[in-house]
């Protein structure tokens, strides 16, 4: 049998793509090489009852509007708010985040009266910036290189976005999507702990250090998704991340579609320039009308079709594609809470994320041992017990908790990591963990750890690069994943897109399914199943 | 509370809480920039009625307030605010306001003049980052000193007889005028000021003078009546007597998120404010563009016919096109009438082929009232006893 759309991967965004093609009538198929789907997006049971979120941990940018059209509620998917958060200090004190504004300001004032108050104004100017980049998301780029009638309307829309804001305003945003957060951050603040909590997502998933200029945009990127309408806010999805994929993978089987795990894709097949199908590890063939790839793109166009296939200049461009690691992870089950004994007694922080990288330069000289080809001696963690708030993950009593770090290289020194040296990255986060909340490495159960290298073999992102690609002002927008490319076509025929190595980018956000879909369905003349996306007012 | 608790109680209470939590009869509370306000203590009418009638007590203690002190804090207050500071005299109070360099308006509040070299501001917003670098050159010290200081505001025709009783003789003390009394060993700084366009003071002093001060006061004060209020009577008060709130009837710059929304003084009506003599002041460049432009908005006070009050509508020239916006509205008890102020396009200001939409809800169907409004002065309510020195005694 030829299905109508053979997708490659079965990460949140293969899926998504899977899902609309399969409500527009199509016949789609989706291969993954694991034994479980997710992808990035994924809950395993590690630990006997112990459900992880074994890759990503939080839920924010994922689409409001793919939830609702694909009727996500119904295959029990929940985004549950989060609240809290602390960064521990060394001096054994703490900066504490808090979900009611003012007590956020007087925890702030703590630390600096006057960074209190400078708060709501920083907090303005990102949600502006945010407000002016989440029309973007759910929208094909422009081709520049081409020019067609659709690329310059909407390029042309673009420029309107630009054309609606103020002078000042222009200057500054232009401004911000080049700078360092560092630099950035110092516009507005006075005290180091403040600063080092809000550069975080500055560095998240990327290969930059705070004081990299190009990390302001990375902190957009993790700002510009909501729950439920609260622009920057962050959540749990209830029973883990693979809530997300597994509720995808109902929705899509509902509708006709089929998941087929455990043999990953070889080739995909070219014959006569047209994308036709894959081979599969064990040999069998799936025959389908298109191929759409929810791999990253070197792994792609690098390593399952024929480069004899690609114009030289593509391939050129694809190996020069930056996806460098620069995160690891551990996964805990624990027999207990954690106690902080920074922390007042019935402080709701733990409820949030946790750090222990009390300012910006800790945080730079972090990240100087990732380019001296080391994981960081002094890692930042961003720490997140989600079962705090989400019952459904652990037995009672117990909890799970998911440790992000940076920073770690997806080579030691130029050569493979070994056990050894993984061993050596999980000590560094424990022992750091158990400097601010003494006797924890006692309630730990099990870990589960992650470095560059078990996120390439396992998850197939090439250098463990958690995004498919940096999110780097050259790898946006119309130059996502490499310009020319931008509208989730390769130059096979038939052969697409759809990860988070296209427009706009990673995350489980969903939209790199979405849009990649839709520009399937276009040039299917199939009607589309999406409702619009909703409108920033 | 510790400082590391405040979590528990995110909304301070007042130092005045002890006794104004059990007179709270519904609970009523509301946030006010970080403290926990009444809104209502029982019964709106009967409070809205003690402003007019008798002496009516709000606390105050949640207003923002900033010291500047220093050898250059006339020339800095010049410099942030619109008004000349430096003309202010020492033991006056003057309602005044302050712009970003655009021109448009921060927020506005009232500037006491302690000393020479010494003045407090009083707002509703937060501004420390602001005004810490707004003071970048002069000499001056900028400090928030918001909870170093209780306050209540005493209003309403009696309230100077309530005083007067209470051991403090202020018949003498002109409107935006201050005095000092001794109060149980402490200070207390009496100020003929409000918000609600009657006979009224505001009394300051330190927070733990607040509860001996709330007792000898209401004890006072019980011949005449007097009567805690809350936001939702005062609320009506201030519409009668046309004054502004700032993020109720226009966005600070500092918080729009939408570039289009921040006024300037000359459009919320604040342009008398404003002293082109005094030399630079931040936003002047601005303003003196827009002064010789056109405004693009004006604040008007309106007269709407009939009995429903007008909250949230949308204003219309011509009952088609859309020209503006009512920001708060009421059936004014005193005047019989359903006043409003709105922000309306500039050219719209003269209040010709002005029209307002109502959506009155009525017992779950929407009567929908299109009705032509008329652009009036404000305040609409004004009483001679609000500016009589010294006031009757009664
Ligand atoms: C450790 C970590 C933490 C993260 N934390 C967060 C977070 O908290 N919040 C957030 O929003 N984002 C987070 N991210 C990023 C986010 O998870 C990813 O960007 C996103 O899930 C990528 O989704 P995708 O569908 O584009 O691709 P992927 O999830 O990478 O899916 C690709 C799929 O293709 C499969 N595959 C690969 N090769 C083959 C083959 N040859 N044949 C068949 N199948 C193949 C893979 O197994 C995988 O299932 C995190 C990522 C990581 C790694």
């Amino acid at each position: 049998m030829t299905y109508d759309a053979v997708i490659v991967g079965a990460g949140h965004n293969g899926l998504v793509t899977a899902c609309y093609l399969a409500r527009a009538g199509m016949k789609v198929c989706v291969v993954e090489k694991n034994d479980w789907i997710g992808g990035a997006a994924v809950s395993r049971e590690l630990y006997p009852g112990f459900t992880y979120s074994n890759c990503s941990y939080v839920s924010s940018l994922f689409r409001p509007e793919i939830m609702r059209d694909l009727e996500l509620h119904k295959y029990g998917l929940q985004i549950l708010p989060y609240e809290g958060g602390a960064v521990f200090t060394q001096d054994g004190g703490y900066l504490g985040m808090f979900r009611d504004h003012d007590a956020n300001r007087r925890e702030f004032a703590r630390h600096s009266a006057r960074d209190a108050e400078a708060y709501d104004v920083y907090a303005r100017d990102i949600l502006r910036f945010c407000r002016f980049i989440r029309p973007m998301l759910m929208r094909t780029p422009p081709d520049p290189t081409r020019l067609r009638p659709r690329d310059l309307s909407e390029l042309l829309w673009l420029g309107k976005q630009m054309g609606g804001l103020s002078e000042a305003m222009r200057a500054q945003m232009v401004r911000f999507w080049t700078m360092s957060i560092s630099d950035f951050l110092d516009e507005y603040f006075e005290n180091p702990v403040i600063k080092g909590y809000l550069a975080v997502s500055a560095i998240i998933g990327t290969a930059l250090g705070p004081m990299s200029p190009g990390s302001a945009y990375v902190l957009l990127h993790h700002y510009m998704g909501d729950v439920d309408g609260n622009v920057g806010a962050w959540g749990f999805a209830r029973g883990g991340m693979g809530s997300i994929t597994r509720a995808l993978t109902e929705s899509l089987r509902t509708s006709g579609g089929e998941v087929r795990v455990g043999q990953g894709v070889e080739q995909i097949l070219v014959q006569n320039g047209r994308a036709v199908g894959v081979v599969l590890a064990n040999g069998d063939e799936v025959r389908g009308r298109r191929v759409i790839s929810n791999m990253d793109v070197k792994r792609t166009f690098l390593k399952h079709v024929p480069e004899a296939e690609l114009p030289g200049d593509f391939v050129k461009r694809i190996k020069a594609f930056k996806i460098r690691g620069s995160s690891g992870k551990l996964n805990i089950a624990l027999d207990a809470a954690p106690v902080f004994p920074a922390l007042p007694e019935g402080a709701p922080n733990l409820r949030g994320d946790l750090h222990f990288t009390d300012s910006v330069e800790r945080m730079e000289r972090a990240y100087d041992d990732w380019k001296a080809g080391h994981f960081s001696a002094d890692p930042f963690q961003d720490c997140m017990i989600p079962t705090m708030i989400d019952p459904t993950m652990t037995p009672p009593g117990k909890h799970f908790m998911s440790c992000f770090v940076q920073y770690a290289p997806p080579k030691i020194e130029g050569r493979d990591w070994t056990d050894a040296d993984r061993d050596a990255f999980r000590d560094a986060c424990l022992n750091q963990i158990e400097a601010y909340s003494p006797g924890f490495k006692d309630r730990v159960l099990h870990v589960e750890t992650r470095t560059p290298r078990e996120l390439e073999a396992e998850v197939g992102l090439t250098e463990g690069n958690i995004f498919q690609g940096e999110l780097t002002f050259d790898q946006l927008l119309f130059n996502r994943p490499v310009p020319g490319y931008a509208q989730y076509r390769s130059p096979i025929k038939d052969l697409w897109m759809c990860g988070s190595s296209t427009h706009p980018g990673g995350g489980v956000m969903g939209a790199p399914g979405r849009n990649a879909a839709a520009e399937v369905l276009r040039e299917a003349r199939l009607p589309s199943p999406m409702r619009d996306a909703y409108a920033v007012l | 509370m510790s400082a590391q608790t405040h979590f528990k109680t995110p909304l301070r209470p007042s130092p005045f809480h002890p006794r104004t939590a059990p007179l709270n009869r519904l609970n009523r509370w509301g946030p006010w920039a970080g403290q926990l306000n009444a809104l209502c203590f029982g019964d709106v009418d009967m409070e809205y009625t003690a402003i007019r009638n008798a002496a009516s007590v709000y606390d105050l203690c949640a207003m923002v307030k900033y010291r500047v002190t220093g050898r250059e804090a006339a020339e800095y207050l010049n410099r942030l605010t619109l008004r000349d500071a430096g003309k202010l005299a020492v033991g006056g109070v003057h309602y005044t306001a302050w712009c970003d360099d655009a021109g448009k308006l921060l927020d506005d509040g009232t500037l006491f003049r302690h000393g020479p070299q010494d003045y407090l501001i009083c707002c509703q917003e937060r501004h420390l980052p602001w005004l810490l670098d707004s003071a970048q050159g002069f000499d001056v010290a900028v400090r928030e000193v918001t909870e170093e200081i209780a306050a209540l505001s005493l209003q309403g025709p009696c309230s100077a007889s309530v005083l007067a009783a209470a051991g403090f003789d202020v018949w003498g003390l002109k409107p935006f005028r201050m005095a000092e009394f001794a109060f149980q060993g402490g200070s207390l700084t009496i100020s003929r000021t409000g918000f609600t366009g009657d006979l009224g003071y505001e009394l300051w002093l330190t927070p733990d003078l607040a509860l001996p001060f709330w007792d000898h006061l209401m004890q006072a004060g019980a011949p005449w009546g007097i009567r805690p209020i809350g936001s939702d009577a005062l609320d009506l008060a201030r519409i009668e007597a046309g004054f502004i709130i700032t993020n109720m009837d226009f966005i600070p710059a500092h918080q729009a998120l939408r570039e289009d929304r921040p006024r300037s003084p000359l459009e919320m009506g604040l342009g008398w404010m404003i002293d082109w003599d005094k030399g630079q002041f931040t936003g002047r460049a601005a303003l003196a563009a827009e002064q010789a432009r056109g405004s693009d908005w004006a604040l008007v006070g309106l007269d709407i016919p009939g009995n429903v009050s007008a909250e949230g509508s949308i204003l219309y020239h011509d009952k088609k096109h859309e020209v503006g916006m009512i920001t708060a509205a009421a059936w004014s008890p005193a005047l019989k009438a359903s006043v409003a102020l709105a922000q309306v396009q500039a050219r719209h200001a003269g209040g010709a082929n002005l029209w307002v939409e109502i959506y009155a809800l009525r017992e779950l169907q929407y009567v929908k009232l299109m009705l032509p409004v008329q652009v009036v002065p404000r305040p609409f309510f004004n009483p001679p006893r609000k500016r009589a020195t010294p006031p009757a005694r009664v």
